[in-house]
């Protein structure tokens, strides 16, 4: 018997030109059912997810089509009881934990509250319900755990925190959008799994909210595959990664590109860290790291969050003095702070960063942040300056018109672009990327790696490119280095480094990536 | 731009309305302000519409003179608030440091001592000219704008885009004026607008108290002191300055909540 169904579900945004968000989509969930929804940013998918709860963005609405949830039609209740439902029927888990919670209440209290207001249990039962609940999801010491605020536990146990607050009143559908997309792949693997026990143990319904197909196909047992607004194929896991009916799905399939191919030979040494060491005052984050990077090659710098990747990349480009060693550029000693560097020096080393929304002003036209390096770094006249935008833009596989553009009216993978061109403005030496492709979708990533190997072959530059993904790190890099805690514990080509025989972290790492296969996860958990 | 509601063009309408009136003080008032009509607080007749003030000057025609004052030292303080306080606060927030920790507890010292009693100290020593006035009130004032412009610099500041001008060599100076302002100017001009109210109040209690605008020119605050006594005797006078400044200050916070209903800024959300 199907406790969900939505059928010829559309959403379109209010306003002068109305879009449709969502397009005519049906689909049902049984009890005990798992359906991921997969589609890159603006496929709709957490628009359906908010819908079923009854709830729309500001500025959308529903237009038509029926979502009939254990008999009852959702889209023409009243709040009143719209509330009833939410919460306790129906409970969601949202992307990013941090900003879900409250932060000057204990999780424990916010994991109740649904319980307690809907009356399902009273204040003792929720407690050792929830305290129950922590324990299943494998959160330490779950006693302690109750009475800790936000700010003190890590995000992985936030994100796990949020899925107890969303079972505690005992709902029979979760939707979980995209829970896993803003932690790092060790992290993602334990919240993986705590899903899936949960779901598992308790037998609930769930509709899974992802953009990554290979994270959906471990948890789902139905996948349904969305682009803009519409339904590109429905089918169970299997059959969808075996026998894709669409093209899309195809892509999606094989978003991962092409191996690279190391290059031979001796090269120039570009860039050459000297035993350097830094902290954040009383915390050491670096120590003693020393690497070589060829000229025109790739360098990728692999660890967990907080193994100090990002920092590494911070002191080479002059942001964060170090405590100790040197950074030197084609034999040429950097000095440690920004203040100090010449004016070529600046222009030699780039930096792109891991969300081009931030990295752009949002108030400043895209040619004219382009142009402005270029007038810091060249003598070109003005309208040589225009020109030479223009050429950039059409480097990265942008139309010149988009220079008149703000950043708001890009799409994310054109930002990124954007953010390449700016770089590639200055003619650098070394680009220093920091997780460049992690926030973009998996297809619009595969398109920003490629233009970056394109790049690296026409001009002959050298990356240093910071990652936690090593699919990314076997399509672009030649070499790699391994950093936990601050350590380089592993270096060397990339053919010969990231196989057996493995230490105990770098096999973590490379085990913690989802593979797009069923049953990766269980075999994953069971090595 | 945030949507236009009701509130807010009541609001506009009204500004503009006083505005006009400021600039058009000597084509729109009908007597000179300094000119006796007749005898102290004369009934509303037709050669003086509002009636007359205590000493027997058109109310009218000092209402509108006083617009021109009041308004134009308030937009004249206003602006060395704003010029002081975005300058000293964006520095002590992008900078951070020492200097910030110089610039902000110096700030916080004089954000202490009751601005009104301060004031007050300050232009019983200094001459009661207007430059001074405009001067004194924009410094004080600006110890709440800047505290505004720092906050706002710290927060636009952790943008990874600011770095990116750093790593270009791009002077401080340069950051503040092309990166930092245009990021902070719609929260900043919502501000100048409760700013200019709190202003306006403040420079009409100290021409109240008589250490502001100097007779014989007419402002808000000086009128309501001039008429004042009238009240004991029935005469309404006192109230019309009073209510200028109440109409005006309802105007200039409607359209500041506009502005500020737009300024809810959430960085790199992904959709």
């Amino acid at each position: 018997m199907s406790l969900l169904t939505v059928t010829k579900l559309s959403v379109v945004s209010a306003g002068k030109n109305p879009r449709t968000l969502v397009d005519n989509v049906s689909f049902t969930v049984k009890c005990g059912e798992v359906l991921g929804l997969i589609g890159e940013s603006g496929a709709g998918k957490s628009t359906i997810g908010l819908a079923i709860l009854g709830h729309c963005r500001q500025g959308m609405r529903i237009e038509t089509g029926s979502i009939l949830f254990n008999g009852q039609e959702l889209t023409t209740l009243s709040d009143r009881r719209l509330r009833q439902v939410r919460g306790r029927h129906i409970a969601y888990v949202a992307q990013s934990a941090g900003a879900a919670f409250n932060p000057a209440i204990t999780l424990g209290e916010q994991v109740i509250e649904a319980a307690l207001r809907h009356k399902v249990y009273d204040r003792q039962q929720a407690q050792a319900k929830a305290i129950e609940l922590f324990e299943l999801l494998g959160l330490p010491q779950p006693q302690q755990f109750y009475q800790r605020y936000p700010h003190q536990v890590s995000g992985g146990q936030l994100q796990r925190a949020m899925i107890a607050m969303a079972l505690c009143a005992g709902p029979e559908l979760l939707i979980f959008d995209e829970p896993t997309t803003a932690l790092d792949v060790t992290t993602q693997l334990g919240v993986l799994k705590a899903i899936s026990d949960v779901i598992r143990i308790s037998g609930v319904a769930a509709i899974y909210i992802s953009h990554d197909l290979a994270v959906v196909a471990q948890i789902s047992d139905q996948i349904m595959v969305l682009q803009q607004g519409k339904t590109v194929e429905q089918a169970p896991v299997e059959q969808l990664l075996t026998q894709p009916q669409q093209d899309y799905t195809r892509r999606l399939l094989h978003a991962q590109g092409e191996v690279k191919t190391p290059q031979a030979g001796e090269a120039l040494v570009a860039l050459f860290i000297d035993n350097i060491s830094a902290r954040y005052h009383a915390q050491a984050v670096l120590q003693n790291v020393s690497l070589t990077l060829p000229r025109g090659r790739t360098l990728a710098v692999i660890g967990e969050s907080g193994s100090g990747k990002s920092t590494l990349g911070k002191v080479i480009c002059g942001l964060l003095s170090p405590e100790a060693g040197e950074v030197s550029l084609e034999r040429q000693t950097l000095p440690a702070s920004l203040r100090q560097r010449s004016r070529t020096q600046l222009r030699d080393v780039q930096l792109i960063h891991q969300i081009p929304d931030t990295a752009l002003n949002p108030k400043e036209r895209v040619g004219s942040q382009i142009a402005r390096v270029l007038a810091c770094f060249s003598d070109l006249s003005r309208s040589q300056r225009d020109t030479r935008v223009s050429e950039l833009l059409a480097q990265v596989g942008l139309h010149a018109e988009l220079a008149e553009r703000f950043p708001s009216a890009l799409s994310g993978g054109q930002k990124q672009r954007v953010c390449i061109a700016r770089a590639l403005a200055a003619q650098p030496k070394l680009i220093v990327c920091d997780e460049p492709t992690s926030a973009l979708d998996p297809l619009v990533a595969r398109d920003v790696l490629a233009l970056l190997r394109k790049i690296q072959q026409d001009t002959g530059i050298s990356y240093l490119f910071i990652t936690h993904d090593l699919q990314v790190v076997r399509e672009i890099a030649d070499d790699v280095a391994v950093l936990k805690a601050g350590r380089i514990v592993r270096q060397g080509p990339v053919a010969s480094t990231l196989v057996e025989p493995l230490d105990d972290y770098t096999r973590e790492l490379l085990r913690s990536v989802p593979e797009m296969r069923v049953g990766w996860l269980e075999e994953t958990l069971t090595a | 731009m945030p949507a236009l509601k009701p509130s807010s063009i009541l609001g506009l309408l009204v500004l503009s309305l006083f505005i006009l009136i400021a600039i058009f003080a000597p084509w729109l008032a009908p007597h000179a302000p300094d000119q006796t009509l007749g005898m102290s607080w004369d009934l509303p007749g037709p050669n003086a519409i509002l009636g007359t003030d205590n000493l027997g000057r058109d109310l009218l025609s000092r209402l509108i003179w006083g617009t021109r004052v009041s308004l134009g030292v308030t937009a004249l303080a206003a602006l060395v608030a704003f010029a002081v306080g975005c300058t000293l606060g964006f520095i002590a927030g992008l900078r951070g440091g020492w200097l910030d920790q110089v610039i902000s507890r110096c700030n916080d010292i004089v954000m202490a001592i009751p601005t009104l009693i301060l004031a007050l100290i300050v232009l019983a020593v200094l001459p009661k000219t207007i430059p001074v006035l405009t001067l004194v009130l924009g410094l004080l004032e600006s110890t709440r704008v800047l505290r505004v412009a720092r906050s706002l610099a710290v927060d636009i500041g952790v943008m990874e885009f600011v770095d990116v001008a750093r790593l270009r060599g791009e002077s401080l100076g340069w950051i503040l004026w092309h990166v930092i302002l245009p990021n902070a100017l719609q929260t900043l001009i919502a501000e100048f607008g409760l700013r200019f109210i709190f202003i306006l109040l403040f420079l009409s209690a100290l021409s109240f108290l008589g250490l502001g605008i100097q007779p014989p020119t007419a402002d808000w605050g000086g009128l309501a002191r001039d008429n004042k006594d009238g009240i004991l005797f029935g005469v309404w006078a006192a109230l019309v300055p009073g209510g200028a400044i109440a109409v005006l200050a309802l105007a200039v916070n409607a359209v500041a909540d506009w502005l500020m209903s737009g300024t809810t800024r959430v960085w790199g959300r992904k959709g």
